[in-house]
């Protein structure tokens, strides 16, 4: 397997210089056994974001709405999902665990993976690249999917004297959503890119990211009554709908989503910090670095 | 009376000649009892509906007994049973799975003609449970494509009964579990009644067909296709002789009562639900209701049992549950074999609005972490 044509698309007129700096990079021909990912870089913004997690105020669930998130630097994200192909090199490596569920096609994205083996992936491609690679945030998710972030798509709010009225709500919501369950794994760019040409988000595999379920209580000024309680055995899974998934989930029918279709995959990208870009000749080093072992 | 068709099925023309010959005398004798009676009774065309909907009917009857005129043809079609696309060749009568629900009463005559269009490609016909002789009418209802017979019989017990397709050995099982089943409610003349003789009403009813089907799977694990129902039946056969079905789902497909076809109801309102399965036992159950009066093995001669959680439908049986709810939500409705209910697809959604009740149910402490001293 050899490096082929590796780039990074740049949508944001910031990190056009970055662009620039890396297609003259020769070495990306070399060979080796794993194949860098397209990346995909994203330029630092201000966007709204309604933040995950429950928020309850007199013990009653409310919507805190879209609040404020920036990033001051760019994010680079993988294009594509992690492949099938890619995934199985870090279980023959025996870093990673076989998915539970597979595609035939080895450029499909990878599914039946939970939480534990996205990050293990993780840390065994950082350490093949010799590049900082991981599952991104929430916010972050959010921030690069752009227009294909969806969120919290059904309302929160309750209305204290019947709870059956959100209930009914959020079923009707569910209702109107009609999204059908999508079985079959499409290959790479079914779904298409977004604005910042990242592929396939929302579509039938969520993704994983390092979002913790929460719950906070607030008064009626927004403050946090008592501390917020947080279970990290729950991760954020985002996608066509954002779902709560338990760690060790591997087919998303069997996790979360309270309501709405659950997901119909489980699989993941993962995300650069902006440091590796910064330092352009540190990263080819390190790059050089492992090709070298 | 003696069918060409059971003609065409006897073999040999000595068998025939003297079957024929032995016929007239009885039913003549038949005629000249019970002819004149039911040539006098008033008649009534009844246009049936789709399930889970029933058509209208009085809930005690206003006059004595008459004939009820029922239509039913029979469709045979590919239907979608499932999300992912799950195509069952199926067969139905009148279209729907299950077919529709018959209301009449006691001691009233049905009447109905069956249509087997040119369209279809098998004999069909109707076995009754209501019914007394004849194979519950399969006997005299056998009909090719291109066919129509008419059936009268007289529904001398009051209850919920099952119908269904039943052509003769192995077509049997396989007509039904392709679809052909419904139910017909004979309701007492003056109406359903509690163990202590006391009237007991409902706002609306509920038809919910319960089925078990069996589509075969090709190399890879993926549910196959057919061309057409004859093409199916091998494979299929297999699949049933297993006694694993592959889907177990409420009026004819998975989700076919919930989200846009939910079911729907007050708070206040009485529901009769009624539930046949033609071929397995199922143990209905509403999840945050009860089954208030309910006639589980579905005859209404039997006083109801009261207040119960689930209830015990045997295969080829209906029974009739009435609930009054009391709480607004959305109740699932559900055989309480869980895995057939959830992963298989038996299950159905009533979305109950109103006010809702705290004296009934109320969430004292909303979620938060456990509490430390």
């Amino acid at each position: 397997m050899s490096f082929s044509h590796s780039w990074i698309e740049a949508v944001a007129a910031a990190s056009v210089s970055i662009v620039t700096a890396f297609t003259g990079v020769a070495w990306w021909n070399s060979p080796g056994d794993i194949r860098a990912a397209e990346t995909v870089v994203v330029a630092a913004g201000a966007f709204g974001f309604e933040p995950t997690g429950e928020f309850t105020a007199n013990g009653l669930e409310f919507d805190p709405g879209e609040r404020p998130a920036a990033f001051d630097r760019p994010i680079g994200i993988m294009k594509y999902q992690v492949s099938l192909g890619d995934y199985l090199r870090c279980v023959e490596a025996e870093r990673c665990e076989a998915p539970d569920s597979r595609s035939s096609d080895r450029e499909a994205p990878v599914t039946g993976i939970n939480f534990l083996d996205a990050q293990a992936y993780a840390h065994w491609y950082s350490a093949r690249t010799g590049e900082d690679w991981r599952l991104p945030t929430p916010e972050e998710w959010a921030h690069l999917a752009a227009e294909r972030f969806a969120g919290e798509v059904f309302t929160r709010g309750q209305d204290p004297a019947n709870p059956a009225i959100a209930w009914i709500r959020r079923y009707e919501e569910q209702v109107r959503l009609d999204r059908k369950p999508d079985p079959v794994i499409h290959p790479p760019g079914h779904f298409g890119p977004n604005s910042n040409g990242v592929e396939d988000l929302g579509g039938n595999v969520w993704e994983w990211t390092t979002g913790c379920y929460t719950r906070i209580e607030q008064d009626g000024d927004g403050n946090p009554v008592g501390e917020a309680y947080e279970n990290c055995g729950i991760r954020v899974v985002e996608g066509a709908h954002r779902a709560y998934m338990p760690d060790f989930i591997r087919i998303g029918r069997s996790g979360g989503c309270a309501v709405g279709t659950p997901p119909d995959h489980l699989g993941f990208r993962l995300v650069k910090d902006a440091g590796a870009f910064a330092g352009l000749i540190g990263f080819g080093q390190a790059a050089a670095n492992f090709l070298s072992h | 009376m003696f069918t060409r068709r059971q003609a065409l099925m006897t073999a040999g023309v000595a068998s025939i000649a003297a079957a024929v010959a032995s016929i007239p005398v009885a039913a003549a004798a038949r005629e000249a009892v019970a002819a004149p009676d039911i040539a006098t009774l008033p008649r009534q065309k009844v246009t049936l509906v789709a399930p889970p909907h029933v058509h209208a009917h009085d809930q005690v009857a206003r006059d004595g007994p008459k004939v009820v005129e029922f239509t039913m043809t029979i469709e045979e079609k590919p239907v979608v049973i499932d999300e992912e696309g799950t195509t069952l060749q199926a067969m139905t009568f009148n279209g729907s799975i299950p077919g529709p629900l018959m209301v009449v009463h006691e001691n009233d005559y049905v009447e109905l003609t069956l249509i087997n269009p040119e369209s279809n490609s098998m004999p069909h016909n109707i076995d009754f449970h209501a019914a007394t002789g004849g194979l519950g009418g399969g006997e005299l209802t056998l009909i090719n494509p291109g066919e129509q017979t008419r059936l009268r019989f007289k529904a001398t017990r009051a209850g919920a009964f099952v119908y269904h397709c039943a052509p003769g050995g192995p077509m049997i099982p396989w007509h039904v579990v392709s679809g052909m089943s419904g139910a017909i409610m004979v309701l007492p003349r003056d109406g359903l009644k509690d163990e202590k003789g006391e009237a007991v009403r409902y706002d609306k009813v509920v038809d919910i067909g319960e089925n078990d089907f069996y589509i075969p799977r090709d190399a890879d694990g993926n549910f196959r296709t057919y061309e057409s129902p004859a093409d199916s039946y091998a494979d299929t056969v297999e699949v049933m002789r297993g006694l694993v079905p592959t889907h177990v789902v409420f009026n004819g497909a998975k989700g076919a009562l919930t989200g846009e076809n939910a079911l729907r109801a007050r708070v206040g309102e009485t529901v009769l639900i009624v539930h046949s399965q033609a071929n397995r036992d199922t143990r209905p159950h509403l999840i945050g209701g009860h089954g208030d009066h309910v006639w589980e093995l579905g005859k209404f001669d039997n006083p109801p049992a009261k207040d119960l959680e689930t209830w015990f439908i045997r295969g080829g049986s209906a029974g009739a549950a009435t609930y009054t709810f009391l709480q607004p939500g959305i109740y699932a409705y559900v055989n309480h074999n869980l895995i057939e209910a959830v992963e298989l697809g038996a299950t159905a959604h009533f979305v109950v609005e109103g006010d809702w009740n705290d004296d009934l149910m109320k969430q004292v402490q909303a979620p938060t972490p456990i509490a430390t001293n």
